[in-house]
């Protein structure tokens, strides 16, 4: 193994705290640090950064990658903040009408994002025929009429991803009238077949280019300050990594990240291979199931800030449960709310005035060294336990929730609110509690892995063969972004057929990916090539 | 004729009106009864909810309610469900078909049966009523989903259809006027092939006078009180196959997704590995459109008419044909279908045959075809 270039920083920007880690080729946390998330994005990124090089001294020449996980996007849109306003421009009308777009969106994030739509003509039919023929003026007059009140532009078309030519005609028109500086986002790039789910995430990519802007700019200015010699990539939904370049174009991939990360760090962390991982937080605690050390994905299109999506994101269940969840203490039940990073101040273990399931757990252990409870009534002593053993119960029964039915499993228990989990769990085997499991989101950035995707047009009949071929041209493409050849496997297989008016046709779309190989190193001339959607 | 008490547990309290907030349990429910097809109803669901938020909830009338005054016009929509995501549709689409009906027929529509209760088609006449102003017939040709125009409980009565109303996403509309179900099949499938594979028609009016006997009554209601369980379950698998009198046949991970469209249909086969006490096992569920066979080691576990849903294994919820995808944790589950389609006739018309499966059929009973658990 050679000892240079083979050290991994992952770093992870929540909403909370901003944790960062280095880790080495056999995978051991080597340097950590956690600190609280502050407004300005790129000095927390260099704060953290700072911090883990120094632990590493003179090895921090080692590093060879460098991999951001970050919630930005997702708090973007669930805060409704920082959100370019779209233009979006559906192509296929009189079809579709019945649905304007961002239709079902929460009406508040609507009026953020929404400058204004047009149903154009244009569009297919599933075999490529017409359904109008493209309205350009319509599409102009459009433009127009926004007089510029609008920050990026989102299109559209019914059955683009078979027939992406119009989309990337009407780009040309958008640029030809408004100028190239406007960034547009074509629906065929971003997702698969489904209309709304397509052009919801179409319009979501294209709000956050600001924000996706911001914080690639951070991360890679923060690495060329350092002077390291380190390729920079970002974590995407289905926990493989992007090259920068990508994340700036498709923000939305990096929606769904921070749980696949979590999940994944857990699973690194404990050495389990099969498994259900808890994150506690100071707000929630978010459940995932590892199989085979894949985050288990869910089944059905899943919403993001109450809008419907088809991406591909991991099985979660989100209890309103953290270490900073206020206890109603009369009532003895967790409430709805929690003091989240105040708990610093206001929990009662801290000298603060609010009760909390910190405290709670307090009353029965040390969850924190060096502080103590200060006397309590015995009327909030009971509120409290009783508050905690509800928690437990919701923890317990989410627990058996996802397991379905498979008891036994370990429960992997990461995060700073981790002392909330009992030792012993109805439905799972052994509580795993690994040791640095509270930057496990950032361990999981830092193990990323790399992907190659492959796309292959067959006859319908020669399906099994084309997914084959895909198939090892998927995997090709992994391995030359950094995958183990002997751990890459298969990991989507997706077909949209694409004519039926001669040969029934489809494309067959394999994504494989591995983790990265750690003997010797990847040339980095490679990494830098991988624009590739990975 | 058709059992009017369909299921186990289906004695629970009909629903007389359908107001904004049980759209979500209609979508669920319908999407059980869909046995994969009948397209996936989250995009219907979305445009009954747009809909009855503008023109305010939709009045259910039993088919013993009906009087001398209503008209009822029986619709759907026909087509491929893997194009039905994509391909959506325009505003005043099924304006054009009722103006259409009633201009033939000279009567004014006063209530609207979905062709099938299951999946989308099973969602979005609630939607229409709303824009329409009618009402809604508790009651359905299917009581599940089927691919073909044949397979519906008015041909198995004998009812005939006389004439159809056709419109599709672009604005043409087309009448037809087929001796027989079949032919109505034949020409109104080529139309929609034509129309990009997807599009909305009408083929029966039905009065108080034809209705009872030959629909199967209840479903709507039928639907939403599954849809209610399964939303509020806490083991929602097991209370669904509890609620349906259904078997999980198998719990486990898809391994393969063989699916094309051919002459408006999708057709394919999915295969799910067994996970946890099913481990070691593979199980191929057969698809045209809906879930037709379930075949194990070469053996037929379940098949048409009897229902099979596949669904997604933490939350219950049906994963139509078109969403099926690699790597997905489902369960299937099967369960016996209205004594109606067990009839000569009724296995004529929608058997394993007449999907050109050569299989004689075995009636499904829960606990005891395939007897896997």
């Amino acid at each position: 193994m050679t000892p240079q270039h083979d050290l991994s920083v992952g770093i992870d920007v929540g909403g909370t705290n901003t944790d960062a880690v280095v880790i080495s080729a056999s995978g051991d946390v080597v340097a950590w640090t956690k600190s609280p998330t502050t407004r300005d994005v790129t000095g927390g990124i260099r704060s953290s950064l700072a911090a883990v090089l120094k632990e590493l001294g003179p090895d921090q020449d080692a590093v060879s990658r460098v991999m951001l996980g970050t919630t930005h996007a997702t708090n973007a849109i669930v805060r409704r903040r920082d959100l370019g306003r779209v233009a979006v421009i559906r192509l296929g009308a009189p079809a579709a009408t019945v649905y304007p777009p961002l239709a079902g969106w929460p009406a508040d994030l609507r009026d953020a994002v929404l400058a204004g739509f047009v149903l154009a003509g244009g569009g297919h039919l599933v075999d490529g025929y017409p359904i109008a023929e493209l309205d350009r003026d319509a599409i102009r007059r459009f433009l127009d009429g926004l007089e510029g009140r609008f920050d990026a532009v989102a299109v559209c078309g019914i059955f683009s991803p078979s027939f992406p030519e119009q989309e990337l005609e009407v780009e040309a028109l958008v640029q030809d009238h408004v100028g190239v500086d406007v960034p547009i986002s074509l629906s065929s790039e971003i997702g698969a077949l489904g209309l709304l789910e397509r052009e919801n995430a179409t319009v979501l990519n294209a709000a956050l280019y600001e924000v996706a802007r911001d914080i690639t700019t951070a991360l890679t200015t923060v690495v060329a300050e350092h002077g390291l010699d380190a390729a920079t990539f970002f974590a995407q939904n289905d926990g493989t990594f992007m090259a920068v370049e990508y994340a700036a174009r498709y923000p939305v991939l990096t929606i769904g990240s921070g749980p696949a990360n979590s999940i994944r760090g857990a699973a690194a962390l404990s050495g389990a291979d099969d498994a259900i991982v808890i994150d506690v937080g100071g707000t929630t605690s978010d459940l995932g199931v590892l199989v085979g050390r894949f985050p288990r994905e869910s089944t059905m299109p899943r919403e993001v800030g109450g809008v419907r999506t088809n991406f591909r994101m991991p099985d979660i269940l989100s209890l309103g449960v953290g270490g900073g969840t206020v206890v109603d203490v009369a009532a003895g039940v967790p409430a709805n709310d929690s003091v989240g990073y105040r708990i610093s101040e206001e929990a009662l273990l801290f000298g603060g005035s609010t009760p909390t399931l910190t405290d709670a757990a307090a009353t029965r252990s040390t969850v924190l060294a060096g502080h103590e409870l200060p006397p309590l009534d015995r009327s909030v002593r009971a509120g409290l336990a009783a508050a905690l053993a509800v928690a437990h119960d919701r923890i317990e029964s989410a627990v058996e929730r996802m397991s379905l039915g498979r008891t036994g499993l370990p429960l992997v228990v990461v995060g700073g609110g981790g002392f909330l989990v009992p030792d012993r769990v109805l439905g799972a085997g052994e509580v795993v509690r690994p040791e640095r499991g509270t930057v496990a989101n950032a361990v999981g950035a830092a193990i990323a892995l790399a992907g190659g995707r492959a796309d292959q047009l067959c006859d319908v009949g020669d399906r099994s063969a084309a997914i084959e071929e895909a198939s090892r041209a998927a995997i090709e493409k992994a391995i030359q972004a950094g995958a183990d050849p002997a751990r890459v496997e298969v990991v989507d297989v997706l077909e949209t057929p694409v004519s039926y008016a001669t040969r029934p046709t489809l494309k067959v779309a394999v994504k494989a990916a591995g983790p990265v190989a750690r003997i010797g190193h990847a040339p980095r001339r490679q990494d830098r090539e991988m624009k590739e959607r990975t | 004729m058709p059992d009017q008490d369909l299921h186990s547990g289906g004695e629970g309290a009909s629903v007389r009106t359908i107001a904004r907030s049980d759209v979500a349990a209609l979508a669920a429910g319908a999407a059980i009864f869909g046995t994969g097809g009948g397209g996936a109803v989250q995009t219907e669901q979305l445009a009954v909810e747009m809909a009855i938020d503008e023109y305010g909830p939709v009045s259910v009338v039993p088919v013993a309610e009906l009087t001398d005054e209503d008209a009822v016009i029986v619709m759907s929509a026909i087509g491929a469900p893997s194009v039905g995501i994509e391909m959506l549709t325009a505003s005043g689409q099924t304006d054009t078909i009722v103006r259409e009906v009633e201009r033939i027929t000279g009567r004014r529509m006063t209530a609207v049966m979905a062709a099938e209760i299951g999946g989308s088609n099973g969602v979005a006449p609630v939607g229409w009523a709303a824009r329409l102003g009618l009402k809604v017939l508790d009651a359905d040709g299917m009581g599940r989903a089927f691919p073909q125009a044949t397979m519906i409980a008015m041909n198995v009565a004998g009812l005939p259809s006389e004439f159809a109303v056709m419109s599709d996403a672009i604005g043409n509309v087309s009448v037809l006027r087929p001796i027989n179900l079949a032919w109505l099949e034949r020409h109104a499938r080529a139309l929609t092939v034509a129309s990009g594979a997807i599009s909305l028609g009408a083929h029966y009016v039905l009065t108080s006078r034809t209705a009872p006997g030959a629909v199967i009554e209840g479903t709507v209601s039928r639907a939403v009180q599954v849809g209610r369980r399964l939303l509020a379950a806490a083991e929602p698998v097991a209370e669904l196959a509890d609620e349906l009198g259904a078997q999980v046949v198998v719990s486990g991970k898809i391994i393969d997704v063989e699916r094309n469209t051919e002459g408006g249909f999708t057709r394919g086969s999915v295969t799910v590995e067994g996970v946890g006490p099913d481990r070691g096992r593979l199980t191929r569920v057969e698809i045209q459109n809906e879930n037709l066979v379930i075949i194990e080691d070469g053996a037929v576990v379940a098949s048409v008419p009897d229902l099979i849903t596949v669904v997604d294994s933490e939350t219950g919820e049906a994963v139509s044909t078109e969403l099926l995808r690699f790597g997905q944790r489902v369960s299937v589950l099967a369960w016996a279908c209205d004594p109606l389609w067990r009839t000569e006739r009724g296995l004529e018309l929608a058997g394993p045959r007449a999907f050109g499966y050569d299989l004689d059929y075995v009636p499904f009973a829960a606990g005891v075809a395939g007897g896997l658990r």
